[in-house]
């Protein structure tokens, strides 16, 4: 099984390709994606995806426009964003807009792996958490 | 820079001479005003005085003559009524009457006379043997006949002596006779002679016929036109006093007073010379313009002097300001170049993660077995790093295109070209922003000589510009069109951004005017692309409506050698 399911999101096509490929090398399942648009249109058709890597400066729909759709649509799917040296600003609007972190690019790709994994665990202990209560609640109508 | 210099200096000195020239009409326009009727006062008060004084003269001798010649006319007349005819006709009567009349009335009788009506001097007495002279064909006795008095002009007479003669006639069994009284001329000439005006004033008595009744006539000449044409002037009245000035024969100006004596038969004329009756005035107006003159020259110093060193002073400040551009202008440029570099950094980060990804792929597959099967892939990934790098090698020469040209030498270049360029530069953070930039570029607009920088500089501003105002509104669409329109180039940037409000649209050109939160924009880039234009000649205008977009509009004139070739081709 793969550490984690991850959508990958950037206007730069050979990006988004060796990244593909790297991560996946590294037990990641990729999706790629190569804008906002494409991002919330397979995040529809696949509900196994737990992190988005997400770029920032992207033509059409941006970067924190796309986040903001998906922390509406999709509240558990964590968002890690990824933005060059201009953008810190912007990055730091999407930390507020609730997303899990950001990484400078280019980036070291242990560090994202490490990355994804903290975000992945955290979906999964959030998704645990509602699981939980959601049986506290059965049992407890139940007891 | 070096052709600005080279403009000025008779740029100031035309200032200088226009403030000199200011200076002097203003301080001399109220000095010649006042000085000018103070001066024309006085001289009508000076003569209205001056004729007054002379009309008094006149007139008070004019009154002493006419007295003096009815009083001897009177005391002859006196004599002839008071005395039996037969002893008028008696020399020894008369030389007692002559003897009582010059001891108890008038030293001035010089003799007396009996005439008959043939012309016949009957009796005589008096110092000159005159017994039995012959008056018949004497203009006097001719006159004398006909009428019951008469004064004679001065005549030399048969005594060879000036003199006049006081008749009255008697008739006596039908015949007319006339008593005639010899009155001494220098008697009456003391009457005249003593008139004395100023320095050259002097009066003297002519006849209708011009000719002298007073001595000074006899060694001064009087200048004979001007006082016969006093005469001559048939219109004025018997009584009045006329002021005339004249030219005489010496060439010199004077005034003649004149006024008619003896019922219009004499005239006393009062000479005086102009300028000395006027003496004071001349002197009044020597000094005032020697003041004049004085005060002229001290105006014109201290205007020369005052306008120098102010020019000198206009100069300096223009050399500071000139400075002050050039270093906004620096200041501009690096803040431009600033901006620049920010928004390339992240162009440049996106092949170089591209790069560096490529790298650790193939790192990741080197650690694999089997790398010769993987030898399509590692090619693959060379090729790809090696397209990234010429990315990355674009982008930096882009900026280094900009930043290079960093002195402002006038160069031949291509407008479209430069549009081109900074298109290239600003496309990407427009691409971001979701703008599209549209060009609509007219092919053949000529070359022009102009600073390559300094353009790019004011087209990268008014893209940048654009771009910044529709950010925050979304996107939007700039139109770039170039064209010749009239002997100028024509370059418009139309966005459809939010427009400029109508407060600050007048202020836009301003230097530090800025509608961007601090630190964001220094309020330099439309000061100096307007510094810019304005320096090559050109105009930059502005056209805003909010909510519909802003057009600003470059129009850069080409140099009238390149028109006429291009119109030529």
């Amino acid at each position: 099984m793969a550490i984690a399911k991850v959508l990958l999101v950037d206007d730069e096509t050979p990006f988004v390709e060796t990244m593909t490929k790297r991560l996946i090398k590294r037990d990641l399942g990729i999706t790629p994606a190569f804008n906002g648009n494409e991002a919330l249109k397979r995040l529809k058709e696949d509900d196994k995806i737990e992190v988005v890597i997400l770029d920032v400066k992207m033509p059409g729909m941006d970067g924190i426009e796309t986040l903001q759709e998906i922390r509406k649509r999709y509240p558990l799917v964590e968002v890690i964003m990824l933005t060059g040296h201009a953008t810190v600003e912007s990055a730091i609007e999407g930390m507020k807009l609730g997303a899990f972190d950001y990484l400078m690019k280019p980036c070291d790709i242990d560090n994202l792996i490490s990355k994804v994994s903290e975000a992945a665990a955290k979906k999964r202990q959030h998704e645990n958490k509602i699981i939980e209560a959601r049986m506290k609640k059965i049992t407890g109508t139940m007891v | 820079m070096t052709s600005g210099s080279h403009k000025k200096d008779p740029y100031y000195n035309s200032l200088t001479r226009r403030m000199i020239l200011t200076v002097i009409i203003v301080s001399f326009t109220p000095m010649i005003l006042v000085s000018g009727a103070i001066l024309y006062q006085f001289h009508i008060s000076y003569h209205e005085k001056v004729a007054a004084h002379l009309e008094e003269l006149v007139q008070k001798h004019k009154q002493n003559i006419d007295s003096f010649l009815n009083e001897k006319l009177g005391e002859i007349r006196f004599l002839v009524q008071n005395s039996e005819f037969e002893n008028l006709r008696k020399e020894s009567y008369l030389e007692q009457q002559l003897a009582t009349l010059q001891q108890e009335l008038d030293p001035v009788f010089v003799d007396l006379g009996m005439v008959n009506a043939k012309g016949l001097q009957i009796a005589y007495a008096g110092p000159f043997k005159l017994g039995k002279a012959q008056y018949s064909e004497a203009e006097w006795f001719k006159q004398a006949i006909k009428s019951q008095y008469f004064i004679s002009d001065v005549f030399l007479g048969l005594r060879g002596l000036p003199h006049f003669i006081v008749t009255v006639r008697k008739s006596f069994h039908g015949e007319h006779w006339v008593f005639r009284a010899t009155i001494d001329f220098m008697a009456f000439n003391n009457l005249v002679e003593n008139v004395r005006i100023g320095k050259t004033g002097f009066a003297f008595i002519v006849n209708r016929g011009g000719k002298c009744q007073t001595k000074p006539c006899l060694d001064i000449i009087p200048s004979k036109s001007n006082y016969m044409s006093l005469l001559q002037n048939g219109k004025r009245a018997i009584d009045k006093i006329y002021i005339v000035e004249a030219v005489d024969d010496f060439g010199k100006k004077n005034i003649y007073t004149s006024a008619f004596l003896k019922s219009g038969d004499w005239m006393l004329v009062c000479q005086q010379n102009k300028s000395d009756a006027y003496s004071d005035l001349y002197r009044a107006k020597k000094i005032a313009a020697l003041i004049f003159l004085l005060g002229g020259l001290g105006i014109i110093t201290m205007a020369v002097l005052l306008s120098r060193r102010m020019v000198i002073h206009i100069a300096q400040a223009d050399r500071e300001k000139d400075m002050m551009n050039l270093q906004v202008i620096e200041t501009g440029k690096l803040a431009t170049v600033g901006e620049l570099a920010a928004g390339i950094a992240h162009e440049i980060n996106n092949p170089v993660a591209i790069m560096v990804e490529e790298a650790g792929w193939m790192e990741d597959l080197l650690e694999d077995e089997e790398v010769k099967e993987n030898l399509e892939e590692f090619q693959r990934a060379l090729k790809q790093i090696n397209t990234q790098g010429k990315r990355c090698k674009e982008i930096t020469h882009k900026l280094l295109s900009f930043a290079r040209k960093t002195d402002s030498r006038i160069q031949v270049v291509l407008m479209n070209d430069l549009i081109k360029d900074a298109i290239g530069l600003a496309e990407q953070s427009a691409k971001y922003s979701k703008i599209t930039i549209n060009t609509n570029l007219e092919e053949n607009i000529p070359f022009i000589p102009a600073s390559q920088t300094e353009i790019q500089q004011v087209f990268l501003n008014l893209i940048n510009n654009a771009v910044d105002a529709m950010d925050s509104k979304g996107g939007g669409v700039i139109d770039i069109t170039s064209r010749v329109d009239g002997g100028a180039i024509v370059v418009d940037f139309a966005d459809n951004g939010p427009g400029i409000h109508r407060n600050n649209l007048a202020r836009i050109f301003d230097p530090f005017f800025t509608t961007k939160p601090v630190g964001k924009g220094t309020g330099l880039g439309l000061s100096i692309c307007y510094g810019i234009i304005k320096k090559m000649g050109g105009e930059i205008h502005v056209q805003s409506v909010v909510n519909e977009g802003t057009t600003f509009s470059i129009r850069i004139p080409i140099p009238k050698d390149l028109l006429e070739e291009s119109s030529m081709a």
